[in-house]
């Protein structure tokens, strides 16, 4: 893992997130911010997957599924920066007549996305479909998801969460971006989810915890996880974040869950994040 | 009735499970997921035979509906399993969002529709689930009418790339689909043809007008009947031709009046040729315990309703 060059790819990916949502005054760069290094990771140094040829069945390949699908911005970006679709198409984002819907969709056929996300909680279940299905086409590759944690206060988590641990569903790694906020406030204050920790191992699952903004933690977490692949036990890597990381007046708060930065906010925090890949 | 021969006794549910099991002989990538349903379904002839492609996903059928969609990708051809009101209404936005939305080759099969459901009463008797589906963008919409035809939907449409919805039921009515017919989507059945009036029904609701059309037949009445085995992409040109030579309709569904096949039949007639219509269906009701036929009389879905509606559809060309 070469940590600088991640570092830098995730620099880049934060800067489109705040131009995307500031160019259409709306989305959310709150979680979208908080998971740059995550995901940045995922596809630049965790996945083996094609993107320069998108196959809707992905036979070989790992699958990314983004459950919390209003995080979008994270997501174009990162498959826009790995070659999935032109870098400028990011311009366009939750225009009219965009590949780039507000939530991640596939009806525009837009490479690198699977499955509409949007509506919460549904994306543990299609993943593990998926795993289900790489099982029987006697597929190695890995499936993995990100979650958000007020996500798991939808009921379809849990049914998927049972399943997983009685199937022995071992292909599949879930990621629950754990930054602590929603949309109405602190996730302890508006329904705590308890421990978080307790209540997947209770329901049969191998845990990991780690830090969504150490690459170091998370390169040795996800290797971790990796090497309990078929081992017949779900994985879940709860990962610890900061909704708004890498822009200083949108951390610490829930505020910027769904809200863009108006032009001198933009000013503000394109000041802080460092362009390394070159703007669209 | 002319060429109307009865050819045994079965569910429709059963018609399912046998073309199931056959498909799973035929087809490799498909796959069958149930909510704890296996044996209402039908489905254990599958399930015995293929178990490594039979899913048990226990009572969580939302967990069901995103596992189908997820186990598309890959090239399976997923097949849930469970009650019409749990196949719909319970899991409506996983199917919208997982499903229709995101274009999967899903076949949604649903058993135990409407008021022949029975005893179970009206938590069970779903009369919304043609609706909700209809409504559906990328959603086929299928409901056949006896054993055969439901072996030969069942296995037409994992031919057919694309979500759809398979309702079929629970009471024992007679077969009158030969074992050979040809299925095919979207292209309706002329049952019989006739003069007077045309009779537009789907599911067991065929029989029903079966039934009324021999009445009709006794009174002097010429009943064209067609058999609208498919209520989405609907059969307009069928409906359109049997119009222009009765020039009045009566539609019968074992479903609610809102949203379900009359409707769907209306907006065919109204944006092309208008012509009497009536609407042989559940007025804005919940169902209730009972024997399935008492329930068929009660909320007006037998076949005299039929009849009766008939001839005043017939009197309303003048």
């Amino acid at each position: 893992m070469n940590k600088e060059h991640l570092k830098s790819i995730a620099s880049q990916v934060r800067r489109d997130i705040v131009r995307m949502v500031s160019a259409v005054k709306s989305g959310h760069p709150g979680g979208s911010l908080g998971c740059a290094d995550f995901l940045t990771y995922l596809y630049f140094e965790a996945m083996t997957e094609d993107s320069s040829n998108f196959s809707m069945d992905a036979k070989g390949e790992d699958v990314f599924f983004l459950s919390n699908g209003h995080i979008s911005p994270v997501w174009y970006s990162v498959l826009a920066r790995k070659g999935y679709f032109p870098v400028p198409e990011l311009a366009t984002f939750r225009k009219i007549s965009s590949r780039l819907q507000g939530h991640p969709s596939t009806d525009k056929n837009l490479p690198g996305i699977r499955m509409a996300s949007g509506s919460l909680g549904q994306g543990l279940s299609v993943a593990i479909g998926t795993a289900e299905t790489k099982k029987l086409n006697h597929d190695s590759s890995t499936v993995y998801t990100l979650h958000g944690d007020g996500e798991l206060q939808e009921g379809q988590i849990w049914e998927a969460a049972i399943y997983a641990a009685a199937n022995k569903i071992d292909n599949l790694i879930a990621t629950i971006d754990f930054n602590g906020r929603q949309i109405d406030g602190d996730v302890e204050d508006v329904l705590s989810l308890g421990s978080l920790k307790d209540k997947w191992q209770a329901f049969g699952w191998e845990v990991f915890e780690m830090d969504g903004h150490d690459f170091e933690n998370i390169h040795q977490t996800m290797s971790a996880a990796k090497s309990k692949l078929g081992n017949g036990k779900p994985i879940i890597v709860i990962m610890a974040t900061e909704m708004g990381m890498g822009v200083d007046f949108m951390m610490g708060t829930h505020k910027w869950h769904g809200v863009a930065p108006n032009e001198e906010q933009l000013t503000s925090a394109l000041g802080q994040l460092e362009e390394t890949l070159g703007d669209y | 009735m002319e060429g109307i021969e009865i050819l045994g006794n079965k569910d429709t549910r059963s018609g399912f499970g046998e073309g199931l099991a056959e498909l799973g002989a035929e087809n490799e990538n498909v796959v069958a997921l149930c909510a704890d349903l296996t044996g209402s379904l039908k489905m254990n002839a599958f399930q015995n035979a293929f178990p490594e492609r039979f899913f048990q996903v226990g009572i969580a059928e939302a967990n069901m509906m995103g596992m189908a969609a997820g186990m598309t990708i890959g090239g399976k051809i997923p097949f849930t399993g469970t009650f019409a009101n749990f196949s719909t209404g319970r899991v409506y936005d996983q199917i919208r969002q997982s499903i229709a939305y995101s274009q999967k080759n899903v076949k949604i099969c649903a058993s135990h529709a409407g008021l022949t459901l029975g005893e179970d009463g009206a938590t069970h008797q779903i009369l919304e689930d043609i609706g909700m589906m209809r409504m559906l963008p990328n959603m086929t919409v299928v409901v056949p009418a006896d054993f055969n035809q439901t072996k030969q939907a069942t296995k037409a449409i994992a031919e057919h790339k694309g979500a759809v919805y398979l309702r079929f039921g629970r009471p024992v009515m007679p077969i009158f689909i030969k074992p050979d017919a040809v299925f095919e989507i979207g292209k309706a059945d002329v049952i019989q043809e006739g003069t007077d009036v045309t009779i537009i029904a789907c599911g067991h609701m065929v029989w029903k007008s079966i039934e009324a059309a021999q009445s009709l037949a006794a009174s002097g009445v010429s009943v064209e009947l067609i058999n609208m085995h498919t209520i989405k992409p609907i059969d307009e040109a069928s409906i359109l031709k049997s119009a222009a030579k009765t020039k009045c309709i009566v539609t019968a569904e074992e479903h609610m009046a809102n949203g379900g096949l009359g409707e769907a039949v209306a907006r065919v007639l109204a944006s092309n040729t208008p012509c009497p219509q009536e609407f042989i269906a559940v007025n804005d009701s919940f169902g209730e315990s009972g024997k399935p036929m008492d329930l068929m009389e009660k909320y007006g879905l037998g076949a005299s309703h039929i009849h009766d509606a008939a001839l005043k559809a017939i009197q309303r060309k003048s």
